[in-house]
This record gives structure tokens, C-alpha cells and sequence, in this order.
């Protein structure tokens, strides 16, 4: 066993080191900041990316034909480790590179390929995903968005919901309902469309941390050419599925406080007159928090490791989610019961570490629902990895109108 | 990057797992019905193979796989609950004497540690409470040692204990041939009966002290190395249990289905997985930090000693639960595996242990 990089990797990894050194600022503390993004925030992410591609940086795993790297997921990994380095603008490409685009170039034709690849990985267009509605969240097959086919067009009618980043794309890819009288899978089709198309209305969605990361989309009447369908009519359900499988490859922890934060804390808050780290509880708390943060350190070294021997990961990797978005929410709330009365306040110039924790507390549920809930995940654990039956799907054969 | 076993390994593991199915199949449960404190049948067989000498070297009669070759072969005899004297004989007795003792005495010893013929174990604690200094109070005096230990594991099957003791006031290791007059040793009832222990009583034995080993850090020191190695024999004991829950869930049918496809079974087994995973990565970073002989070895070896007993206490409980009435039958081999849980869990230190080992050298890191 080893850490090292090859001789390759370690060559990838300076060059990549040169290229970040030279345009981005180090971070300056260890501790994660967390930027609202606005659209100044959009505007440094737009520049960002831009330089990227220049440097050969952006799409490192696409080929070169799509405007990429053509380069080996072990460089994706490397650039990514380092990124996280340095201050840079995140959280307005993850969608739109990592799941919408690959899913464009797998099914639409070439010159329409050609024609939004670059613009997006160049961060001149912005890509969304239309997938969740309100009553169709971890059944997103079960979603009643509807498109009519009238002409060369689709008419869509419906609402979309948790779209992220809806509110600064260009672009959505669109899961809609075009079959009612088919069982739920087989009636749904796969759409693109611009954002600014006229009935498309964007709403921020007030989250209860009091930031909005998500919205909701309202479709009224809006027209959507045929030419932007990908894949067959009704064949929606496998081309989501293609796009959900670049999700999963996506494999990443949430941020926030983690075991070094509630360390610091520890050392710093009193229980009983002497700091809380000498408690016998805390320790054993804290150290089940080490255990865990570093069982999905070196559970994602195993997953580089597969991954550099060119297994791709599989569902396995539902691990890394279920187990920080628990482990994010028990920090917060342990954290504040070392706090005790003074857990209540946010204000960031009274609370430890600027309200870390408070912060933490408000957002760490939605870490336990966004992108497969504690639940799902759990499922496809059990189903996928185990081997054990799936569940009993009442609606599944059934036309979907019924 | 390579956090994996090599494909050397791979190969040993693949074997040892054939070989354990068709040699070590009901071990447990025969001695634990015989309470004949081992089997010795498999015991010369392994030694044969070469597995009990894994980590000790070609030049003392070992067969130089090394600490990683060690972990693979405890993983799997976990896996097979063996009821053999593997864990005190190699992770405890013959790391003893290969960190602290001479030449001479690596040379007297080690070759019949490797080949089986020699059984060591060792005894530290008097009683009841967690690995201390100052749970040691039996004495070495003019090479004598005097002293009750209480519970050591193997104790009744072994040839030698590594004894913990003091010397003047200084904490040492001594070794005793237990095949001497001034030792009696008293099989004590267990949890786990496929496992031998007893009382040691000690009166003026003759002993020959381990030159290296001085101070109780010597005993964390060897206790750490071990913790990596039991860690590996816990993850493969859980897996088997994921494995014997998963079958079962299966098989049985309750409601007019599988009961695997009710979501109580099936994230209940999602949460043991977990467990396990995250047990299985930080065993590999201690075997990584063993071989390497890493600065962070205490920290490494406390999480993955805490992650694996968690994982093993946790899917031998589940595996139970999952077999209904059945998991709670003599026949059924539940019990075997939730027994050998709780018997690895408290054999070198427990959970609570770890954990305050674990935060105390990171604060002491912190503060250096």
C-alpha cells in the first residue's frame, strides 16, 4: 500500500498545482465559508470557468471531440483535490458539466451537441436539471409535468421543483410526462430548453436556513421544438437514468463543520469548569466522529484506487451522503449542547466560531433529503450492493393516468 | 495512489478462504460444545500453511508475508470464527518478542510461534478495568516472577505467556514457560467458550525478561499493533454475519414475501454495511500505518479498533434480529459469531479504551 502519486500523476498534479498558484488565491483558514450565491458570485464563477477551459482544466475526463481533455478520471480526482484548495467560485457548473451536458452529448444529435458543449464548458451558458416536482421526489418517475406534441413542438404545462440554480441558467434539461396511458416509466420523455422561453417562470424557494439555494419553475403553455428531445419518445426514464449515473460519480462529502471544528470547540467550551475535551462523554462522542470522518476518507482513497484500475464506482458510493449529512447534523447539534443556553445565538460576533454551528444545525437537514434522501439511499444499498429485492411497486405496471 | 492489498495478497486471501471453508467449518461450535479450549487439528494445519508466522521473519522461521499478509489471513479467520489460539499466539505473543526481545530469544522462540507447535499468549491484566499501569502489580524479582493474572486468553492451551510485571517500579515483559510448577492456571467459564481463558496464578516462576520493552508504553505500543490485527479478524467476523443475514433474508418468507424486501430489513442491513465499510477503510489505513510504522500508528490503530467492534457487535446483533426466533436457537450459529463479537471486543481493551486512547494522543499531538 501506498499514497503516492506516479510519476504521471505527480506531473498531472504540478501542473495542475502551477496553473491554480498562479490564478487563485489559497484558502486562508481550513474552515469552509459559506458564500450566498448571488449574481456577482455567478458573474467570478462565469471567469472562473472560463479559465479553466483555457488551461485544458474544464471537462478533463471528456473527449477531446466534445472540447475536453480526453484525459483519465485519476486527473479529475487530482485537479479536484487541489482545486479545494484554493478560493475559487464553486457551485454553479457541478450540474450542468457534471450530469445535464454528458447526458446532451450521449443522445442529441452532433451539431446540436456542438453547439452547446463549448458555450458550457467555457461558462458562457449555465446549465439546470428540471427533474423533482412537488409530488415527485424520490418517485421522480412519478412526475405529472405534461408535454402535447402540437406540430414540430411540445406544449408543456406543469411545475418543476428544487431545481438548483434555476434562477441563473440559460439552459434546463427537462423531464416531462408525454404518455398518461402508459405505466409511470414509460411515458416520459426527455426535453433541453432556454430558460428565458416565454412561459417559464423562475421562484426562489426560502429554505429554513433563510437562504435560497433552490426554486421552483412553473411551465405555462411554454413551446419546446421536437429537435430538443433526447432520446426516443418515452424513452425519458433511460436517458434520466444516464444522468443520474454521472451523479453518482460525483462522489463528495458535504461541507460544514466536520471532527477538526467540534475539536476546536471542544478545547474551547467549558463543562463543568474545565474544557470539554476532558470530558469522558465528549471524548467518546468525539471519537466516533473521527472514526466515521476517516472511515469516509479512506473509503474514498479504496474508491481513487478502484478507479485508477479502471473499475468505475458504483452504487456503493451512496455511503459517502448517508453517512456525513447524519454525522453534519449530529456535530451541529452536539455542538450546541456544549454551548448550553448560549447555543441559541447566531449572532456570528457572540456565537463560537461565528455560528458555525448554528449555521450547520439550519442546513444539515437538507443534506439528509437533497440529491436521494437517507431513505433511498438506504434502498439502493440494500438493493443494489446487498442484493435484496426491491420493493413492491403498486403503480408500476399500472397506465399511469389510473 | 494503491490502498489496496497486492495481488500477492489477494491470491493468499483467496486461498485461505477455500481453505478455511472446507477445514474450519463447525470449528467453533465443536470446541464450544467440548470446551476442549481449541482445535488442534486446524491449529497444525495453519501452522503448516505458515499463517500463525505471517509477520515474523523468514530468518526466525517464518513465512515473511508480512503485517499486511497477517491482516488478510486475520480477516478471513474472522471471517470462519475459528476457534483457534491465533490472535494471542501472533498479533500478542510473537509481536512481544519481536519488538522486544534479543536475538537470542527471538531465536529460542519465534520458529515454534511460527510453525504452531510453540502456543503463546500473553497476560496483562488483574482483573477487572481497562489496560493501566497501574493494574499491574505482580513483580519480577531476581528473575522470578509472582503474580495473579486474570482473565488470560489461551492461557490453559498455551506453552508461553508474555507477563506484564514490575521490576523494582518499572513495568516490563517477562516470558514464562507455563510448563513449570510455580504456575497454575484455571480454566474460567466465558462468553465465548470457543475461546480458551483462565486464571494464571504465579508463584516465584522462573522467567527471562523482553531487553526491550520498558515502561507501559511498550505495552500501548504492542497493544496498538494488535488492535490493527483483532481489527481485521472483527471486520471479516461482521461480514460473515452481513452475509448470514442477508441469506437468510432471502430465503425465509413472512407476509406472503421475502422478508429482505420490507425496508425495516433492508436499511436495517444498509446501516450494517455502513458499518462495515467504514470499519473495512480504517482497518486498511492500519494496516497501511503498521507497515510504514506510521507517527499517527496510535490513531490509526484506535480507529480502526473502535470502528471494528462496533461493526462486529453491531452485525452479529443484527444477524439475530434478522433470524427471528431461529437466531436465538443453540443450533442456529447466531450465537456463535455474537459471542466471538463481544469476546474480541473486550479481549485487548474496549471500545470505551480506544476512544479516550484515541482523542488523548490526538490532544497530546496537538499540544506537542
Amino acid at each position: 500500500m501506498d499514497f503516492s502519486d506516479t510519476s504521471e500523476e505527480a506531473a498531472f498534479r504540478a501542473e495542475v498545482v502551477a496553473f491554480l498558484d498562479e490564478y487563485a488565491p489559497r484558502k486562508a483558514g481550513r474552515l469552509s465559508d459559506t458564500e450566498a450565491i448571488d449574481a456577482a458570485y455567478v458573474q467570478r464563477a462565469r471567469a472562473w470557468q472560463a479559465r479553466k477551459a483555457a488551461a485544458g482544466f474544464a471537462g478533463i475526463t471528456w473527449p477531446r471531440a466534445w472540447g475536453g481533455r480526453g484525459g483519465t478520471p485519476m486527473q479529475q480526482i487530482i485537479y479536484g483535490q487541489e482545486e479545494a484548495k484554493y478560493a475559487v467560485p464553486r457551485g454553479v457548473f457541478e450540474i450542468g458539466l457534471g450530469m445535464c451536458i454528458p447526458t446532451l452529448a450521449t443522445y442529441a444529435a452532433a451539431e446540436t451537441s456542438a453547439l452547446h458543449v463549448g458555450p458550457a464548458l467555457r461558462g458562457e451558458k449555465i446549465w439546470c436539471q428540471l427533474f423533482s416536482e412537488p409530488a415527485a421526489g424520490s418517485d421522480v418517475a412519478g412526475l405529472r409535468t405534461r408535454a402535447v406534441r402540437d406540430g414540430d413542438d411540445w406544449v408543456v404545462n406543469g411545475q418543476k421543483i428544487w431545481t438548483s440554480g434555476a434562477h441563473f441558467s440559460d439552459f434546463g434539461l427537462l423531464l416531462v410526462r408525454t404518455d398518461p396511458d402508459v405505466p409511470k416509466h414509460a411515458g416520459l420523455s426527455m426535453l433541453f430548453l432556454d430558460m428565458k422561453s416565454p412561459g417559464v417562470e423562475v421562484r426562489r424557494i426560502k429554505q429554513i436556513s433563510g437562504t435560497s439555494n433552490f426554486n421552483e419553475v412553473f411551465f405555462t403553455d411554454v413551446r419546446i421544438p421536437d429537435s430538443q428531445r433526447l432520446g426516443g419518445e418515452g424513452a425519458g426514464w433511460k436517458v434520466a437514468l444516464t444522468t443520474l449515473m454521472h451523479e453518482r460519480l460525483a462522489i463528495g462529502t458535504l461541507g460544514g463543520p466536520d471532527f477538526p471544528e467540534i475539536l476546536e470547540l471542544a478545547r474551547t467550551v467549558q463543562v463543568n469548569g474545565t474544557p470539554a475535551i476532558q470530558n469522558a462523554a465528549v471524548r467518546e462522542r468525539l471519537a466516533d466522529w473521527y472514526v466515521q470522518s476517516k472511515g469516509l476518507e479512506y473509503t474514498k482513497l479504496r474508491t481513487i484506487t478502484a478507479l485508477s484500475r479502471g473499475h468505475m464506482p458504483g452504487p456503493e458510493s451512496s455511503i459517502f451522503k448517508v453517512v456525513s449529512a447524519r454525522k453534519l447534523q449530529e456535530i451541529a447539534q452536539f455542538a450546541l449542547d456544549l454551548m448550553d443556553g448560549a447555543g441559541l445565538v447566531t449572532d456570528p460576533d457572540l456565537a463560537p466560531m461565528r455560528g458555525m454551528f448554528q449555521q450547520a444545525l439550519l442546513y444539515a437537514p437538507g443534506g439528509r433529503i437533497a440529491g436521494g434522501t437517507d431513505e433511498i439511499l438506504r434502498n439502493i444499498i440494500a438493493e443494489r450492493v446487498l442484493g435484496l429485492p426491491g420493493d413492491i411497486r403498486v403503480d408500476r405496471d399500472r397506465p399511469f393516468r389510473q | 495512489m494503491n490502498f489496496a492489498f497486492s495481488d500477492d495478497l489477494q491470491h493468499v486471501r483467496t486461498e485461505a478462504r477455500a481453505f478455511l471453508k472446507a477445514h474450519a467449518a463447525g470449528s467453533a461450535r465443536r470446541v464450544l460444545e467440548a470446551g476442549n479450549g481449541f482445535d488442534s487439528d486446524l491449529w497444525a494445519r495453519i501452522g503448516q500453511l505458515g499463517w500463525i508466522g505471517a509477520a515474523i521473519p523468514e530468518a526466525f522461521g517464518g513465512s515473511g508475508l508480512g503485517d499486511e499478509g497477517q491482516c488478510v489471513l486475520a480477516e478471513e479467520i474472522g471471517a470462519s470464527i475459528a476457534a483457534t489460539p491465533f490472535a494471542s499466539s501472533a498479533y500478542l505473543a510473537s509481536q512481544a518478542i519481536l519488538l522486544f526481545g534479543n536475538d537470542a530469544q527471538k531465536a529460542r522462540w519465534l520458529p515454534g510461534l511460527a510453525d504452531g507447535s510453540v502456543i503463546g499468549c500473553v497476560a496483562l491484566g488483574e482483573g477487572a478495568g481497562q489496560p493501566r499501569a497501574d493494574g499491574i502489580s505482580a513483580v519480577l524479582r531476581d528473575g522470578q516472577i509472582t503474580g495473579t493474572k486474570q482473565p488470560v486468553i489461551d492461557a490453559t492451551v498455551a506453552h508461553i505467556a508474555v507477563v506484564a510485571a514490575r521490576e523494582g517500579g518499572e513495568i516490563v515483559l517477562a516470558v514464562v514457560d507455563l510448563a513449570q510448577d510455580a504456575v497454575t492456571r484455571s480454566t474460567l467459564g466465558t462468553l465465548d467458550p470457543s475461546r480458551d481463558a483462565a486464571t494464571l496464578i504465579i508463584s516465584k516462576a522462573a522467567s527471562e525478561r523482553l531487553p526491550g520493552a520498558a515502561g507501559f508504553a511498550a505495552i500501548e505500543h504492542l497493544l496498538d499493533r494488535a488492535a490493527i490485527f483483532f481489527a481485521f479478524e472483527q471486520l471479516g467476523g461482521a461480514q460473515t454475519c452481513l452475509d448470514m443475514a442477508r441469506d437468510y433474508a432471502l430465503e425465509r418468507q413472512a407476509f406472503g414475501r421475502q422478508i429482505g424486501s420490507f425496508q425495516a430489513i433492508k436499511h436495517k442491513l444498509a446501516e450494517v454495511y455502513v458499518a462495515i465499510e467504514l470499519a473495512r477503510s480504517n482497518a486498511y489505513y492500519g494496516a497501511w500505518a503498521l507497515g510504514a510504522d506510521a507517527p499517527d500508528l496510535t490513531s490509526a490503530a484506535a480507529a480502526a479498533r473502535v470502528a471494528a467492534t462496533h461493526a462486529f457487535e453491531l452485525a452479529s446483533a443484527e444477524n439475530i434480529q434478522t433470524h427471528g426466533g431461529m437466531g436465538f436457537t443453540w443450533e442456529s450459529d447466531c450465537h456463535l459469531y455474537y459471542r466471538r463479537a463481544k469476546h474480541l471486543s473486550l479481549v485487548i481493551g474496549a471500545a470505551p479504551y480506544w476512544k479516550d486512547r484515541l482523542i488523548g494522543f490526538i490532544e497530546q499531538r496537538n499540544a506537542a
